[in-house]
């Protein structure tokens, strides 16, 4: 073997015999950084991989969603609106959407309605996502009824149920003809809840925006790019509260860490005199110690990672899934993309790796270069 | 046995994990993606434009779509005032399906 490497070898088996005296007190470090690098990398890989799956389903929403704004709130788009819109550049598809809210008393839940042409959805009957069909007890053939607003009650049958692996976007959709929507909310003829654009460049999105917002002063033109930075943020949002949540252990730690990384115990001043005494070079005492940080440091890391893994793909983030997630009566059931973000892990490898092997530095550079009796006699 | 050989060896297969997780992002992504292109198709087919995670208000199911005007909605992604938004778990009256506005008995 090289001499190097035996060297270090060497070096690395005398630092483990070091911190094997003091079992207790380097197992409890060991265990409290594996357990904030676990923290973080679940935080990490599971908020990445909602923004992630949230990106490529979203990529694919109206260019423009155009909404009618009446005293600052949401309205119906009336008659003779989309016709106002006329033609615009770059614009392939006007499209009016009828879509609503209807509260289901039996099981205390929203349910998002939507409007489908006759062709996919027939009148009397409905399509239902998974979620909503599992709290109500739904299978395609059955029927259901809905109370509707003005009191009517509503019967369909179930022609479908959404895809469970769907669930993520379609928990509360239920799927009905447009006659039967407009039966349903008494809409009246002719209008709309919103307009729904189709952009074929991306690079003319904004200007069909402004064109729309100044023919239509009254309208409030969505863009695609909004939607998607809206689910970044709310991610990144929470991710940020469990963070804060957090910050008082991450911070108790960074002490500890830092103390028992930069304080030297009377006992390992003595063994640096003894080992100078015995003809350590000081840059041998200086290699010794950063193996030991390094060993520490990225042991923790490697434990907490893969256990942060783990822990988030295959166990559902068990342990941070109802602050990162929310919580609703109808929640979808999903499975996450097992996305992982080279760049973040870099970050927290920086972060948790590198300070610590580096706190080690400065007290034992300073022990090491002074005078082996003086050390041992302090 | 050299303790520097144990350590390599507990040592070797976690960074040999670590660099297998990071290695086969893309690939196990790529087993997601049937699945990932049916969601999209289904976003494209429907116009969806938010995920269905929060359904007790319009703000909270369609943050993206939410009036500029409601309460604590000045801008996409806003603080709600429901319990999703916040660190609190369902309180247990609603979990019960206690009775809150409008409850009927099951019209079917």
């Amino acid at each position: 073997m090289h001499p190097w490497i035996e060297k270090q070898r060497h070096l690395i088996d005398f630092t483990l015999a070091a911190l094997a005296r003091r079992k207790t007190r380097n197992a409890g470090l060991l265990v409290a950084y594996t357990l904030i690098v676990f923290v973080l990398a679940s935080l990490m890989l599971f908020a990445n991989a909602l923004r992630t799956e949230a990106a490529y389903v979203l990529a694919a929403s109206p260019e423009v969603i155009l909404q009618r704004m009446v005293a600052g709130r949401h309205d119906l788009i009336p008659p003779g609106y989309i016709e106002r819109i006329g033609r615009l550049r770059g614009v392939q598809k006007i499209e009016g959407r009828l879509w609503g809210y209807y509260y289901d008393p039996v099981v205390n839940a929203n349910y998002t309605f939507m409007a489908r042409p006759a062709d996919e959805v027939a009148d009397g009957r409905i399509m239902v996502g998974a979620t909503l069909a599992r709290e109500r007890g739904l299978a395609p053939g059955n029927t259901i009824s809905f109370r509707s607003y003005s009191g009517r009650l509503f019967t369909f049958d179930v022609a479908a149920v959404l895809s469970p692996d769907s669930e993520l976007l379609s928990a509360d959709l239920v799927l009905l003809s447009e006659r039967d929507f407009r039966a349903f909310f008494e809409y009246p003829a002719g209008h709309w809840t919103d307009v729904a654009l189709a952009v074929v460049n991306p690079l003319e999105v904004r200007n069909v925006a402004a064109k729309l917002a100044a023919a239509l002063p009254d309208s409030r033109p969505i863009l695609r790019e909004e939607v998607l930075r809206t689910y970044e943020s709310v991610f990144d949002w929470r991710e940020g509260i469990v963070l804060t949540v957090l910050a008082g252990a991450i911070l108790a730690f960074t002490i500890l860490a830092w103390e028992k990384a930069s304080g030297l115990s009377a006992d390992e001043r003595r063994e640096i005199g003894i080992l100078k005494a015995i003809g350590w070079e000081t840059g041998d005492v200086i290699r010794m110690k950063l193996w030991e940080g390094l060993l520490v440091s990225l042991t923790a890391f490697l434990l907490g990672f893969v256990a942060a893994w783990v822990h988030v793909f295959h166990f559902g983030a068990a342990v941070f899934a109802p602050v990162l997630k929310g919580w609703a009566i109808l929640y979808p059931r999903f499975t996450l993309v097992p996305a992982v973000d080279g760049l973040q892990v870099a970050t927290l490898f920086f972060f948790t790796v590198v300070p610590y092997t580096a706190a080690v530095l400065v007290p034992i550079w300073r022990a090491a270069t002074t005078d082996p009796d003086a050390v041992m006699r302090a | 046995m050299r303790p520097s050989t144990v350590v390599f060896a507990l040592l070797g297969p976690l960074a040999a994990a670590t660099v297998m997780v990071l290695a086969l992002s893309g690939p196990s992504t790529a087993a997601h993606q049937p699945r990932l292109d049916a969601n999209r198709a289904l976003v494209a087919r429907l116009g969806l434009t938010d995920l269905a995670l929060f359904t007790e208000a319009r703000y909270t199911r369609h943050p993206s779509q939410a009036d500029l005007h409601s309460a604590l909605q000045d801008h996409p992604g806003a603080f709600d005032h429901f319990p999703s938004g916040s660190l609190l778990p369902p309180p247990a009256l609603v979990r019960r399906h206690a009775s809150l506005d409008r409850k009927a008995a099951s019209p079917d």
